[in-house]
């Protein structure tokens, strides 16, 4: 099987759909003959010509209007949103329209239209190169959510939101594009090659949207993590010394309640780790899940680690990131708790 | 139902040339230098809709000024315009190296454009406040802005004026007229209306200026800014800097293959100019005129500048995936630094020795300042305190920003 980092998986999966689905189509800016600014539209105008993979104007809320009249129209649109900091000016068009539109004409039209976006931090882009900004679209009632953490899963999911009747967003933490990145910045990284999720089957093949992936089986405290804390959550694990369970939840939206309950209710214990600053964070939705599933079985508060309540700060990437230390520390509130 | 008698097709614009093509500017027409009438400030823009179709130009191949619109400066001013355009390209050059030594994150520079911001810095005053993109630091290198607290931000090092917040080149001065650059292209485009508008609320005599590039002119902002000016007649000169490229995207992604950038302003019932982008002369006459009809209250004015990026997006980028690399050697409007040279030349008022005197100049200043701003620090070796992290979120932080500031425990 071939080895891939996560942008030859994210291309592979669009290159499987677009070779076996005329209907699915790429764009976004820069995304056509240039494959995007992080490569992962490469080749596609090349393959599958000009229509089927192009470039857009500068206007995010043009290019989600124009997937979403595509998708109404029985196409399967993949829109590059070339940065999750730049989603802004399409929120409308996303929460008001594509998330509501089956809704509103009692499920007459739909959008099958999926939203991809570079997200998150640890590349040193500054405040509008590094946001996370899942739980603006957690929030909104008709549409999905969806974050990988490697490879395998960056095909299999993008493969299953291209599938899925319904608006899909589908944020790549950009961070882990290379590499499995642990938090740990001043040590040498590794990258994807030779790692196990990095093995991706050439082809189509789909990862179900709603199910986690058990990272780690552990007996003495569940973590919650989705993207590129779940790295930062299996090296706070080792640095703290804890027999820690993580779970990479993979999709927010459907969320494999499941998995969540049955973890915690055999630690006892949880900590939920994310980027996204605290306030409002989808930690905040986790932890009043784990409460109202698991309360009679915990053992101590529901820890949080998360950015801080503030823009992201170009000076102080580390300070800012959630890093294994942070992660570690939680970890032990909750044993000692 | 009428069936089509051909199935519909979709179209995607693309450029002429590609890497490996020969450059092609042929279906460029840039006119004449001195051919364009000069409108009074007072015209109604129904009576000048062809200005957004035609190309303001004042220097000529010999580098004479032509024309109504010779904005007849002095052998100072002239001078102080090239140097400016050095200095740019100079402090420019540098900071592209330090990137490459690892001095600091990022850099995004202006090469070919500096006639753009050199210019129009001085035909607007400090009072007046800039919104621009991070392509006109020549506004604050004309108006004498410190080459290291420049350098500073770039380094996001302790003496960083915007504190470490920002990627490098996303300036902030008030003092300077240059509000702070924001990286989500095109808000700042309508703010600067807001702003025009507050200054005419408040019956002072002060105006705004704002920057866009063609990219971004497709951003619902920029026609949001449209709108706002000409309902309330702002006084604000709205400026859309056309270098044909956006990242990777040709100019006919934003629809520059339809219409100019200029004719937008024409559905709008803007004034608009389209202006020889390199010309230092043309943009400075432009600027003026737009300027002294948003004083006059006769509100907003729309002003493409025709130009070319010629070096990369950023350090980030590499144009000969998308480009053929010798293009701008083909670009019909030049280089504006070699061409105020000439201009100067043909005047008596400049020699080959005084530019490579400049030149020289320009390497001492910027030398100089990044030797002051090294000694404080490149990135990563110095920064501010971090707990200045947690500062500047509100005007005084609440409870959570408090005991966050004291879980990384400064
Ligand atoms: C809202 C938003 N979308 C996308 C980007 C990413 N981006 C940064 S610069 C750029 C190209 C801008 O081109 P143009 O407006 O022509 O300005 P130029 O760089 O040529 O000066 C893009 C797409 C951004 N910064 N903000
Ligand atoms: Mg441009």
């Amino acid at each position: 099987m071939p080895s891939m980092n996560m942008i030859q998986a994210l291309n592979s999966a669009l290159d499987a759909k677009m070779a076996e689905d005329p209907n699915v189509l790429s764009f976004g800016e820069d995304a056509g003959y240039f494959g995007g600014v992080f490569r992962v539209t490469d080749q596609l105008q090349q393959k599958y010509g000009l229509t089927r993979s192009f470039d857009a104007p500068i206007a995010e809320g043009g290019i989600a209007a124009a997937g979403i009249g595509m998708a109404v129209y029985g196409l399967r649109p993949v829109i590059e949103m070339q940065f999750a900091d730049y989603i802004y000016p399409a929120y409308d068009q996303i929460v008001s329209e594509a998330a509501k539109i089956r809704y509103r004409s009692g499920g007459e039209f739909t959008v099958p239209i999926t939203i991809r976006s570079p997200y998150g931090g640890g590349i040193f882009g500054g405040q509008t190169h590094s946001q996370s900004p899942e739980s603006l679209f957690t929030h909104i009632a008709g549409l999905k959510v969806v974050i990988p953490s490697n490879p395998y899963d960056a095909k299999g999911l993008l493969i299953a939101s291209i599938e899925d009747d319904d608006p899909v967003v589908f944020f790549e933490p950009k961070r882990l594009y290379n590499g499995p990145f642990d938090g740990w910045h001043d040590r040498p990284v590794s990258p994807w090659a030779g790692h196990p999720l990095a093995d991706v089957p050439e082809g189509r093949y789909a990862e179900p949207l709603g199910k986690a992936r058990l990272m780690r089986e552990g007996a003495d405290v569940t973590l919650l993590a989705y993207g590129t804390m779940v790295w930062v959550s299996l090296a706070a694990a080792e640095h703290a010394g804890v027999d820690a369970e993580v779970i990479d939840l993979r999709t927010l939206v459907p969320l494999d309640i499941d998995a969540i309950v049955e973890s915690v209710k055999k630690t006892g214990r949880c900590v939920i780790v994310h980027e996204a600053p605290r306030t409002s964070g989808f930690g905040a939705e986790l932890s009043a899940l784990v409460q109202e599933h698991c309360f009679h079985h915990l053992e101590a508060p529901i820890e949080r680690v998360t950015g801080w309540d503030t823009p992201y700060p170009h000076a102080f990437e580390w300070e800012y990131f959630p890093g294994p230390k942070r992660v570690a520390e939680a970890i032990k509130r909750a044993m000692e708790g | 139902m009428k069936k089509n008698r051909t199935p519909l097709s979709l179209r995607v614009p693309e450029p002429v040339c590609r890497p490996g093509d020969k450059p092609d500017f042929s279906s460029i027409d840039v006119g004449q230098a001195g051919a364009v009438a000069r409108p009074d400030v007072t015209a109604t823009p129904a009576s000048m809709r062809d200005m957004a179709f035609q190309l303001i130009r004042v220097l000529d191949d010999e580098g004479r000024a032509q024309g109504p619109w010779d904005p007849k400066l002095t052998p100072d001013q002239l001078r102080k315009g090239l140097t400016d355009m050095i200095l740019v390209r100079t402090f420019d050059d540098r900071m592209h190296r330090a990137h490459r030594q690892g001095k600091t994150s990022f850099y995004m520079k202006c090469t070919g454009e500096e006639a753009i911001a050199c210019a129009q810095g001085q035909v607007f005053s400090r009072e007046d406040m800039g919104f621009p993109t991070y392509r006109q630091q020549g506004l604050l290198i004309s108006r004498g802005y410190p080459l290291a607290a420049m350098m500073n931000q770039i380094y996001s090092n302790a003496a960083d004026p915007i504190k470490g917040r920002q990627l490098p080149i996303m300036y902030s001065d008030k003092a300077y007229g240059f509000f702070t650059i924001s990286g989500n292209l095109g808000t700042q485009y309508p703010q600067a209306v807001g702003w025009a508008m507050a200054s005419a609320y408040k019956g002072d005599d002060k105006i705004a200026a704002a920057w866009i590039g063609d990219g971004a002119t497709a951003e619902g902002d920029f026609h949001n800014a449209l709108t706002f000016a000409a309902v309330y007649r702002a006084p604000v000169v709205l400026n859309i800097v056309n270098n044909q490229w956006a990242i990777s995207s040709f100019m006919g992604i934003a629809g520059g293959l339809e219409t100019t950038f200029a004719s937008k302003a024409i559905g709008y019932g803007l004034p608009s100019l389209r202006v020889d982008g390199n010309d230092f002369l043309a943009v400075w006459a432009a600027t003026e005129w737009a300027a002294e009809r948003a004083r006059s209250n006769l509100g907003a004015t729309v002003i493409e500048l025709f130009t070319y990026r010629a070096a990369q997006h950023s350090t980030s980028d590499d144009p000969s995936r998308y480009r053929p690399g010798d293009e701008y050697d083909h670009w019909p409007l030049g280089d504006p630094i070699q061409r105020l040279k000439q201009h100067l030349i043909a005047l008596g008022e400049w020699d080959e020795e005084r530019h490579a005197a400049a030149e020289k100049d320009a390497v001492e200043q910027v030398r100089a300042a990044g030797k002051e701003a090294e000694a404080i620090g490149t990135i990563g070796q110095s920064r501010p305190s971090v707990k200045t992290m947690f500062e500047d979120v509100y005007k005084e932080p609440d409870w959570r920003l408090i005991r966050q500031r004291q879980e990384v425990g400064v």
